[in-house]
């Protein structure tokens, strides 16, 4: 299972590193999206796998109960991720607004007031 | 009872940011709670260091939960004495942003997100948990994409947005070498984790733990500009004003640095046959590329943004050293560094104000209108670059007696170069700008006086760090034992 879950949170990867490395400013959001989700199954996965119940301490334990500290720490990160992602969302509108233009060709340049 | 004083660096200006959300509009009761909380922060920092001093390390178990369980704060002499140097630049900066900042962006809650930052940074500085470093890390760098965007101008939108993709990816990437040392260790208290690396020693999982250190190399190296991570930098610290700037210059980069001083002191130290030399190769390529970058312009403010560079790989190699020697010259010169980046980035605002350009070639003769200015310039170039008073001096020495005695014999020489180039580069723009004719058009109606009371402040201070670097050397020495010896760390982490 973990060997599963590896390959799949790779082409995340690969899928999220290639769609940052594109020109629209969108296209990157939704890499950067990619990439999150990507690692918060990899935190996932390195807890390890195993089969257990739920960690919810009413439940009948019939095995024993799954790792808790990966999923709270998922959380944490979904949240973070999500308040950035609100950000950069917002100021992509903006530098939409404000340069006309949603390529990151247009965010180059700025320079010293040298010449 | 006391112990729960070492959360003090980060409530307070947690409260005081929380009291500034309420009302934004009216900008003197901003302005003065501000003053009041980081002149707080201040105090109680300085509390703090001198209560460490006499005690040792403290550290305090959030909620009771014993150390590998809960989240526990330390607060060791390294992290208390650059929380009192980050609360120091905080106070100089928000007076000075009372007179350049202006009214538009002091409404949009300016004070409260630099309060938030210095959550952050103490935050960063405290911790004693990997994964609540990454969450002080994120607090940090939210409030820093709000201060680079504030105001919303052209320039500030470009640069925000590569700044912002560039740390989401390194965030990423922090979470996954968290996940990696998780899935080997098991645990993610830092003293903890130290032990369990250290009881590896040589097993199945340790060519692992080297890949895991080359991660946090790379999270941090993007977060402090380490080569070939810093390409961001230079064009965002070009965007934002002044003072945000002078914000970031002395603290932003200083964290990444100390992170990793801690995670390489305390996790990795033994890694010497790879990860200590890559460290210390790479820090000397910033520095050359630091040189070449001060070098090759006329304009200030990108003067003094790869002057960071060149410091940052200064204090990364002797770093990479792990000799007691190097580490106290680290320390030295990283508080040093602070303080007069932050002072240098004052300085150039007020360049800025009066003569409307930051490069050399648009005026020359500043001397002629403003003398008291061009030696306050003169001074803390002198300062930088370490001339034997002055406060880059004491860092500078150990730093390079370190590489000699440890062999790098070429590193060491590296660095001594590195401070001529720095010399140079700024006595550069000094000559043309302040020496020569009258030329350009001097606006005089700026509040001169009170823009350069935190440069006096910043500058008086870096002085007597210089000065009185002997009174200094028991404090710094004690930071450097829990970073030589992590058993010092990990007794004060587990004790009774």
């Amino acid at each position: 299972m973990e060997l599963l879950m590896s390959i799949l949170i790779g082409l995340m990867f690969a899928a999220a590193v290639y769609l940052i490395l594109s020109k629209s400013l969108l296209r990157i959001i939704i890499g950067t999206a990619i990439l999150s989700h990507g690692v918060n199954l990899l935190v996932l996965t390195m807890g390890g796998l195993k089969r257990g119940e739920a960690p919810i301490l009413g439940l009948k334990v019939t095995t024993a109960y799954n790792d808790p500290i990966p999923q709270a720490l998922i959380l944490t990160a979904i949240v973070i991720g999500f308040g950035v992602t609100a950000f950069f969302l917002v100021l992509a509108y903006r530098a939409y607004q404000e340069l006309d233009s949603e390529s990151v060709s247009k965010t180059r340049g700025h320079e010293a007031d040298d010449e | 009872m006391t112990n729960n004083l070492v959360l003090m660096p980060i409530l307070i200006p947690f409260f005081g940011a929380i009291l500034l959300m309420i009302l934004p509009k009216r900008i003197y009761l901003q302005r003065t709670v501000a003053l009041i909380f980081s002149i707080l922060l201040f105090l109680a920092s300085l509390f703090l260091v001198f209560y460490v001093h006499k005690n040792g390390i403290m550290t305090l178990n959030i909620g009771n939960w014993d150390a590998p369980f809960g989240i526990t704060m330390v607060g060791d002499m390294l992290a208390l004495l650059l929380v009192t140097t980050s609360s120091i630049v905080l106070n100089c900066v928000v007076i000075y942003s009372f007179y350049t900042i202006g009214k538009p962006r002091e409404k949009f809650l300016y004070y409260a997100v630099i309060l938030f930052m210095m959550v952050g940074v103490n935050g960063s500085f405290l911790t004693g948990d990997i994964f609540n470093l990454f969450v002080f890390f994120e607090v940090m760098l939210m409030s820093s994409y709000v201060l680079l965007v504030i105001g919303g101008t052209k320039i500030q939108l470009k640069a925000t947005i590569k700044y912002l993709l560039i740390n989401v990816v390194g965030s990423a990437f922090f979470v996954v070498a968290i996940a990696l040392l998780y899935s080997m260790i098991g645990t993610l208290n830092m003293a903890d984790i130290s032990q369990k690396i250290a009881a590896l020693d040589g097993s199945g999982n340790y060519g692992m733990i080297s890949v895991v250190a080359v991660m946090f190399l790379f999270v941090f190296g993007l977060k402090a500009g380490l080569f070939p991570l810093y390409f961001w930098l230079p064009g965002s610290y070009f965007a934002p004003p002044i003072p945000i700037l002078a914000l970031f210059g002395g603290l932003l980069t200083k964290v990444g640095v100390y992170a990793i001083m801690r995670t390489y002191s305390l996790f990795f130290y033994q890694l010497s046959d790879f990860v200590l030399p890559l460290l210390g190769i790479l820090a000397i390529i910033t520095i050359i590329l630091g040189v070449i970058g001060a070098m090759s312009y006329y304009d200030l403010k990108t003067i003094v943004i790869y002057n960071i560079l060149i410091a940052i790989g200064v204090i990364l190699f002797s770093v990479s050293l792990m000799s007691r020697e190097a580490m106290t010259g680290a320390v030295f010169y990283l508080i040093h560094d602070m303080i007069i980046k932050a002072a240098l980035f004052l300085i150039v605002g007020v360049v800025m104000a009066i003569t409307g350009y930051s490069s050399v070639k648009k005026f020359s003769g500043l001397m002629t209108v403003k003398p008291s200015l061009g030696w306050a310039f003169f001074i803390a170039i002198l300062g930088l670059s370490g001339i034997p008073p002055l406060s880059g001096f004491f860092g500078k020495l150990l730093i390079v007696e370190g590489s000699f005695s440890a062999g790098m014999i070429v590193g060491g020489v590296i660095v001594l170069l590195s401070s001529l180039f720095v010399l140079m580069s700024l006595i550069k723009v000094f000559t043309r700008g302040f020496w020569g004719g009258k030329q350009g058009n001097f606006n005089l109606k700026i509040p001169y006086r009170k823009m350069m009371l935190p440069v006096v402040i910043l500058l008086s201070i870096s002085i007597l760090y210089g000065v009185c670097s002997e009174l200094m050397l028991p404090y710094i020495s004690q930071a450097v034992d829990s970073l030589i010896d992590p058993s010092i760390y990990i007794n004060a982490v587990f004790k009774e």
